[in-house]
């Protein structure tokens, strides 16, 4: 933008970003080429359960449990087959449309007071938001163990075990805290200028919400609304206390899933790439953000 | 604690509040609301919610904790009891969980802070593939928690078809050694798992933190003539002193909560119950409700512990954002 106005500061801003990056120690080759390969080394041997996990989810059972691992055996999608009922007939449809329903429901709930707290904490703050910050931040301190108990012996006496509804309050509350640092962090950076042109204007705050502040922060939004997701859709300790076999999610499904005796290798494996999936495509959909939500906002 | 590390914060946000206030008059008195009620709305419903959500829950958990409550003998409930704390502190499988929990969270916190450190520095550089490695780096960290249990337990630790065994066979040939991880080493089974799982999350922070180093400072050193070491030793180490501590803080709080893991490779046999999974037992098998409240209590004071210093930690790195 500043380029076609002012060339100069920008082509010193270049001249000192090639003299940073000198300074970073970019510079010596040999030094990257052997921390190239020991990159590599490393992050294949990361990898490599992942990909492990994904070939044998394509092996037929006997070849999918051979000693040593038949790595290049025929690929098959028997284990998909089994895994979605083909001969047990145990549907692996509702859990994983109740993850749906709770981390998704519970997402966009998360966001939708999120917004309004975060502008509450940063646009126009009220007089102690910093305590007000901290207070969000110390419940996520406190252990999903902590309120275990009570949230289960006040489901078992209203009627609310086993339903889903329940636990995507639930897990509202667990991510909202992450929601309001994140969604804070994204308002702080929104110019003043804009909300004071706006309330000049006249414009009310759902109008201000609406107009400005949601267009501006909709990346931070998505990439809030993601890393939410992931943290309901992945979450065991209260789903498989609170629920079972109706509202029962795919982590509780997938608990359950290895009674069986004999050859299953292949089908868990599918199993557990399937259930996956959804994290995996929304983890690298917030790549960029996912330090970001991780450390609460904290770092950016 | 939050109150006074975050008072200069405030006091700033309100000075810059204040100056905002001076030009426009009609701007001026939709700002200047003095009961502050119109400011505070919009944050009420996340609040009140989080309030009935969080606080009341873990209220009720610490009166049960002083209660003797069995839900299979409905008539002995009463109130007024230290048991629970007793049993909690004298029983040895207790004890045990308390000592796992301690033993497990500083291990992969550790393991896993070192390696990410290493991991950052390296993927800090410019090589071929920068990307892709970084990458591969963060998968782990997205394969769902029982996914990556189950994944560990039947496809890599399995004595008979397991990827280690069946590696070990491929490099030794038949002879080679075939341990069956989980039955021999159960608690380390489970720790070089978790450790699997959290690098991943301890390599981004740290990655992030080398990346926000101050590249005048860094250039400055170069020119002085320091050699990789030097600016590693005094520039990059400083700097990263508080990534250090955010990414060890956060892994601790996170790490202290490990349930999937537990549930899913041992269901706490061998030693590896830890107090998550303890308290999950003593709810869901033993159905003590005063005990299984003690038990949570006892969580949440180690996790207060570690909060403390979480706290300070990010309210220093917010402070600095906000200045």
């Amino acid at each position: 933008m500043t380029t076609a106005l002012a060339p100069e500061p920008s082509k010193l801003a270049n001249q000192r970003r090639k003299s940073n990056a000198k300074a970073r120690g970019l510079g010596s080759r040999r030094g990257n080429v052997i921390a190239g390969i020991v990159a590599w080394i490393i992050g294949i041997l990361f990898v490599f359960p992942v990909f492990f996990m994904v070939l044998t989810s394509l092996h037929s059972e006997p070849n999918a449990s051979t000693n040593p691992p038949s790595f290049f055996a025929p690929l098959t999608l028997q284990g998909y087959k089994e895994f979605f009922g083909a001969s047990s007939g145990a549907s692996p449809w509702p859990p994983l449309i109740n993850s749906a329903i709770a981390s998704i429901i519970s997402t966009i709930l998360v966001i939708v007071l999120a917004i309004p707290a975060a502008y509450a904490l940063s646009v126009r703050p009220i007089k102690k938001w910093t305590d007000a910050m901290f207070f969000f931040l110390s419940t996520k301190m406190l252990p999903a163990v902590a309120g275990l108990l009570p949230l289960y012996i006040f489901a078992k006496y209203l009627g609310l075990l086993d339903n889903i509804n329940y636990l995507l309050i639930l897990y509202t509350a667990m991510n909202l805290p992450i929601a309001v640092w994140m969604m804070r962090s994204f308002l702080a950076d929104i110019p003043v200028e804009l909300f004071e042109a706006a309330a000049v204007d006249g414009a009310g705050l759902i109008r201000t919400l609406r107009s400005i502040i949601v267009p501006i922060i909709s990346p931070g939004i998505a990439a809030t609304a993601l890393i939410c997701f992931i943290f309901a859709w992945n979450e065991l300790l209260l789903a498989n206390t609170l629920t079972s076999v109706v509202a029962g999610t795919a982590p509780v499904f997938l608990t359950s899933f290895v009674t069986s005796q004999g050859l299953f290798l292949a089908k868990v494996c599918a199993a557990a790439t399937v259930v996956s999936l959804p994290v995996i495509i929304a983890g690298f959909a917030a790549q960029d953000k996912l330090v970001q939500g991780l450390s609460l906002g904290a770092v950016k | 604690m939050a109150t006074t590390t975050a008072a200069p914060v405030d006091a700033q946000a309100e000075a810059k509040a204040a100056k905002k206030k001076e030009p426009k008059p009609p701007f001026n008195e939709r700002w200047l609301d003095k009961k502050g009620w119109s400011r505070r709305v919009p944050l009420l419903p996340a609040l009140v919610f989080t309030i009935i959500l969080t606080q009341i829950p873990f209220v009720a958990t610490l009166i049960i904790s002083f209660m003797n409550w069995q839900a299979n003998y409905p008539n002995e409930i009463a109130f007024g009891t230290l048991n629970n704390y007793v049993t909690v502190f004298t029983d040895p499988a207790l004890r045990s969980s308390v000592f796992f929990t301690i033993v497990l969270t500083v291990t992969v916190v550790v393991v896993s802070l070192a390696l990410g450190l290493g991991i950052s520095l390296l993927l800090n550089r410019s090589f071929f593939g920068r990307g892709a490695v970084r990458t591969m780096m963060i998968t782990p960290f997205l394969i769902v928690p029982v996914a990556a249990a189950l994944l560990w337990k039947h496809a890599l630790y399995n004595p008979v078809y397991g990827l280690f065994n069946g590696m070990l066979t491929l490099i030794f040939g038949q002879n080679a050694p075939q341990p069956d991880w989980i039955t021999d080493f159960p608690r380390l089974a489970i720790e070089l798992q978790l450790i699997w799982y959290w690098t991943p999350f301890m390599t981004l922070i740290l990655l992030a933190g080398l990346q926000s180093r101050p590249g005048d400072v860094l250039e400055a050193a170069s020119v002085d003539g320091a050699n990789s070491w030097q600016t590693f030793r005094w520039i990059t180490m400083p700097h990263m002193r508080r990534y250090l501590e955010l990414g060890g803080l956060l892994g601790s709080i996170y790490v202290v909560q490990t349930f999937d893991t537990v549930y899913v490779m041992t269901a706490g046999s061998l030693g590896t119950a830890n107090l998550p999974y303890t308290v999950y037992e003593t709810l869901y098998s033993a159905q003590d409700y005063g005990l299984a409240s003690a038990q949570g209590v006892v969580v949440v004071i180690f996790s207060i512990a570690i909060a403390t210093f979480l706290l300070r930690t990010v309210s220093t790195l917010f402070a600095e954002e906000n200045r």
